[in-house]
């Protein structure tokens, strides 16, 4: 693997530019579908590249008497957490063996990290909102995590290999009913990871003016949305390589259309769920995720241990 | 700078500022934000830090200790922006200017772009005005003036007296 290869890979395709773009669209998708569900016509397709683009030319103000290296340096950070991300699932899905064993555990942790640089950013804020909504997200991270991993190890279980390229060239585990459990767990729990209703506390609006995200402005702020835009997009893909991948792997169309149909049935759920809940308090959350949710996925785990 | 007013118009962020409303605009402004006017089609959206604002609404009889807090917020928003205030109250006080906390007109302290009166202006009135606003800072016949020197010269003044 050639180094200069590698750069071209994380800045093009199908690293920083490729998914960046797909993520602001995949936002477009969001926001019109939130109109259409609302009854009315929703921004225009290139809305996003606007917003980004007149976050750019914001002036960038820091606040006095934060971290501001810290500041400065967690929109970085997440940004290159779901590059990276992205980069390892499409080099699997272009090619079974281009990866290496254990690169789903790099990705379960590369995921973490665009949370971890709201989290960072918050409380290099020093702003007392940017605490609460930083201490929300490091909540819902701790809720939500334990019940993802249990999902993920399903097709694990099912492969019986932690290689992504194994899972997508073995049975698709979404067809047995260990499978679909997983399935559902693990929307649940992309739903909390993108921070979407009903659990976008760490950055309620009209509770926290803007939470975990308040003093940020400008072109960290453009990478902030520009990171959970790449997020958007790479979660239900990675849904897809893990519990659809034998139906989107092999050769000629017919993978690629169903691949990118059920990648629209993925975030179309996320949205529906997202225009027909409430916002939850974070109690409630860390009880839902620690309750029926984890009870679930472990009966998940059980039955792909005996086979079913 | 053409192009980055141009960049400004097509996604605006509204942050709702209220100083000791008598809170009609501010229900006004609230009406003008539902679906039933869709302003998201335009690319505006309601934030709620300062940091993300690109359009203040600015809505009230500012008294003083609402203008030294305003000063301190439109030092908080990150250039460029636009202020644009909403209703009677805030171009000349109307039915409080005698009383004995209108400090003084907002202007004079506030770089103020576009002014609508009404009291309380129609949600229709606020989209028209903000669509003027908008075509006239594309073509150029505006800038936003908060570019345009310092609007808190005398903010030392009103701590004083407050």
């Amino acid at each position: 693997m050639k180094g200069n290869m590698v750069i071209l890979e994380f800045l093009l395709f199908p690293g920083l530019l490729f998914t960046a773009v797909a993520g602001l669209l995949t936002s477009w998708v969001d926001r019109k579908v939130t109109a259409l569900v609302q009854m009315r016509a929703g921004p225009p397709f290139l809305q996003p590249f606007y917003d980004i683009r007149k976050l750019l030319i914001k002036e960038t103000c820091v606040p006095e008497g934060g971290s501001i290296g810290l500041f400065l340096l967690a929109p970085l950070l997440g940004l290159a957490a779901v590059t990276l991300a992205s980069m390892i699932l499409w080099r699997t899905l272009l090619d079974a063996q281009a990866t290496f064993v254990g690169d789903l555990i790099v990705l379960v942790y590369l995921l973490v990290i665009p949370a971890l640089a709201v989290m960072l950013g918050a409380f290099a804020s020093r702003n007392p909102l940017a605490s609460l909504g930083g201490s929300r997200e490091v909540k819902l991270m701790i809720a939500y995590e334990l019940p993802l991993v249990l999902a993920i190890v399903v097709p694990v279980i099912h492969a019986n290999s932690i290689r992504l390229g194994d899972l997508l060239t073995s049975h698709p585990p979404v067809f047995s009913l260990s499978g679909l459990l997983a399935l559902l767990v693990a929307i649940c729990c992309m739903q909390a990871k993108l921070t979407i209703v009903p659990f976008d506390m760490p950055e309620a609006e009209t509770e926290l003016s803007g939470g975990a995200l308040i003093e940020y402005s400008g072109p960290p702020l453009a990478m902030f949305k520009i990171t959970r835009a790449m997020m958007l997009f790479t979660l239900p893909v990675w849904l897809l390589v893990l519990f659809f991948g034998g139906l989107v792997s092999g050769p000629g169309w017919l993978p690629v259309l169903l691949g990118f149909f059920v990648w629209f049935v993925l975030v179309a759920v996320t949205i529906v769920i997202r225009n027909t809940t409430p916002r939850v308090r974070t109690d409630q959350a860390v009880r839902f995720f620690w309750g029926p949710v984890t009870v679930v996925a472990a009966v998940a785990v059980m039955l792909a241990w005996i086979g079913w | 700078m053409s192009g980055a007013i141009n960049a400004l118009t097509r996604s605006i962020n509204v942050f709702h500022l209220a100083g000791s409303a008598c809170n009609n605009c501010d229900i006004e402004i609230l009406d003008a934000l539902t679906p039933k006017y869709d302003l998201e089609r335009f690319g505006i959206t309601l934030v709620g830090s300062i940091r993300h604002a690109d359009m203040l609404l600015v809505s009230g009889v500012f008294n003083r200790k609402a203008a030294t807090r305003a000063q301190e917020l439109l030092q908080q928003a990150p250039k460029p922006y636009l202020v644009v205030a909403i209703g009677g109250c805030p171009a000349s006080g109307l039915m409080f200017r005698d009383s004995y906390n209108w400090y003084r007109q907002p202007s004079g302290y506030m770089n103020i772009d576009a002014f609508i009166p009404g009291c309380p202006p129609k949600p229709e009135a606020i989209i028209s005005a903000v669509v003027k606003l908008v075509e006239a800072l594309r073509s150029g016949a505006l800038a936003p003036r908060c570019l345009q020197g310092d609007q808190l010269a005398d903010r030392a003044r009103v701590a004083e007296t407050v």
